[in-house]
């Protein structure tokens, strides 16, 4: 734990520092389903981010803890009832939204309780993905790592899936960045990009 | 693992500044016993302070000299080694002013009389405790301490030290507690109240004098209580509809074995405690209530602090529900401060918070080995 390294993070999560790109010196963050607090912990080294996770597993409580970082204990699933809206300059959502049960109510909490929201997911239309269902196979990779009986993946989507999500649902998209790896795709992401990360705002 | 602290003494501190207490009245000069383990680091950064709930005291952790048996309250907690390390912390535990364990009370002599207090003790509230706890640090060195922690009614004291002296401590943990109690909370203790204020034997609280105590409402009221602090759960666990004898017997006497265990509790606390300093200790919990004078804006009360937070409740605990807890730490959000917040699951009820419980000890052991990373 003490061995942390931005550097190192950054590199083992791409969509860390392409979210941290979007995050100003400062602001204040709410990060959902935060895991053991990584990207919580890095945007606070990175970007002096003042903020606070969201998680309901016990191990993780413990790990944010260690990571240093506040966090709060709960489902997000059930909504985000214990914040007040517009406490937030950012709510993010980091490889979570696919395994979102109600991630339309989601969706809409996340802009109640953040001026902005940013999801990072896998995208299910990436080739190598297409390919896996091409050849009659649920795909399994780095991005997808689970077996179609243990996944706790229950809302895959692609990245045109997701930006029809944000125009059925008033939602406006202010940034994409889409990723392979470490590396950044701009021609045809929605078929050769494995991560997608966006930022978001209310559509007024 | 044996990681005890050892033997421990109890120790006096005695104020003479009067005491102007929240209800108006004056203690012109009172006693706090108290107890310390580990070593009180140069700069005095490495306090802790223990506040206890109802029925606890000074003696937190270790044993008496020749009294084995006598084990500190929150002895699975605080010792070398233990999440409240007392190798890296000085941990202060004391017994409130009010209490029966040696501080000044209700059945200490009154100075101008020479007879216990009985009901001329004035009655202490949260605020009360944490200005004489205030001045205990004060006396002992202690500037700031690094966390003020504490359980249900100890964990309103760690609440209230984040309001009254925010400077005065860095960190607080508050432990299986609320905001202020809820209606059906103050009832159960109304009715414990009730049962000791009732009994024949009060004297209206000057039993002392007439050589007697009103054992029979202090063992209700603690009977009452224990209920309140187990769940159904953990109650239909340990004891079931499990009988004595096996059978039904059709008469009044003990059958059921959470009968037995109920009034076995209730003799041995009837035994100890004083009834006084019941009533006392769950006034007190009645009337704190930090948002009553913020136009019960609990976001107001807390606008003021500063501490780091690390709020905890259990999930089977009713008397101190988890929602309490995520009211406290809506407030703290609101104020921007850092907090974290975990939600134990247990199943003990409210006594889960006195109990070793894996996922529970290592909370208090990350959090306060963040705590004590600001000073090493």
């Amino acid at each position: 734990m003490n061995a942390h390294d931005p550097a190192k993070l950054a590199s083992a999560r791409p969509d860390f520092a392409a979210i941290a790109a979007w995050i100003p010196k400062g602001a204040s963050v709410l990060d959902l389903g935060c895991g053991d607090g990584s990207l919580l912990r890095y945007l606070k080294e990175t970007r002096e981010a003042r903020g606070y996770g969201v998680e309901i597993s016990d191990q993780n409580i413990v790990a944010c803890i260690q990571n240093g970082v506040n966090v709060i204990q709960g489902d997000i699933d059930s909504g985000l009832s214990g914040f007040e809206s517009n406490a937030f300059d950012f709510v993010i959502l980091s490889q979570t939204l696919q395994a979102t049960r109600h991630t339309e109510r989601l969706v809409k909490e996340m802009l109640r309780v953040g001026r902005e929201g940013i999801v990072s997911f896998p995208n299910f239309g990436y080739w190598r993905a297409r390919l896996n269902v091409l050849l009659g196979k649920m795909p399994v990779s780095d991005d997808l790592p689970y077996q179609w009986y243990d996944t706790p993946n229950v809302h895959l989507c692609t990245l045109d899936d997701f930006e029809s999500f944000c125009t059925q649902h008033q939602v406006e998209i202010l940034s994409r960045h889409v990723m392979t790896g470490d590396r950044t795709v701009y021609l045809l992401p929605n078929l050769s990009g494995s991560t997608a990360v966006y930022r978001f705002k209310r559509a007024v | 693992m044996d990681s005890s602290v050892g033997i421990v003494t109890a120790q006096r501190a005695q104020f003479d500044t009067p005491l102007r207490l929240s209800s108006g009245a004056v203690l012109p000069r009172y006693e706090l016993v108290y107890e310390t383990y580990g070593t009180l680091n140069a700069d005095a950064s490495n306090a802790i302070l223990i506040c206890h709930a109802l029925s606890g005291h000074h003696h937190v952790a270790g044993i008496y000299e020749n009294q084995p048996k006598n084990v500190g309250w929150w002895d699975n907690m605080v010792g070398p080694g233990k999440p409240i390390d007392t190798n890296r912390f000085f941990v202060i535990g004391l017994n409130n002013l009010g209490g029966c364990h040696g501080s000044t009370g209700p059945s200490s002599p009154d100075p101008e009389t020479g007879k216990p207090y009985g009901s001329r003790f004035p009655v202490v509230t949260v605020e009360d405790w944490v200005e004489s706890q205030a001045r205990l640090a004060t006396r002992l060195g202690i500037q700031q301490f690094a966390a003020v922690i504490g359980g249900s009614l100890g964990g309103m004291q760690a609440l209230q030290w984040s309001l009254a002296h925010p400077n005065r401590v860095r960190h607080v943990l508050s432990i299986a507690t609320a905001p202020r109690l809820t209606a059906q909370n103050i009832a159960f203790n109304d009715v414990a109240r009730n049962a000791i204020l009732t009994d024949p034997d009060f004297y209206g609280g000057d039993y002392y004098q007439h050589g007697v105590v009103p054992k029979r409402g202090l063992r209700l009221a603690r009977m009452l209580g224990h209920i309140t602090y187990l769940s159904d759960d953990a109650m239909a666990d340990k004891f079931g509809r499990e009988l004595r004898s096996g059978d039904y017997q059709y008469g009044y006497d003990i059958e059921f074995e959470i009968e037995s265990y109920l009034r076995y509790q209730g003799d041995k606390f009837a035994g100890y405690f004083d009834a006084n300093t019941y009533l006392l200790m769950t006034k007190a919990l009645d009337y704190f209530d930090p948002a009553r004078a913020h136009g019960d804006d609990l976001n107001k009360a807390f606008a003021e602090a500063t501490s780091d937070f690390l709020v905890l409740s259990f999930t089977t605990d009713w008397r101190f529900s988890p929602e309490r807890s995520r009211a406290i730490t809506k407030a703290l959000l609101h104020n921007r401060l850092n907090v974290s917040y975990g939600e134990i699951t247990s199943t003990h009820g409210h006594d889960s918070f006195l109990m070793q419980h894996a996922h529970y000890f290592d909370l208090m052991r990350a959090y306060l080995n963040n705590v004590a990373r600001e000073f090493a």
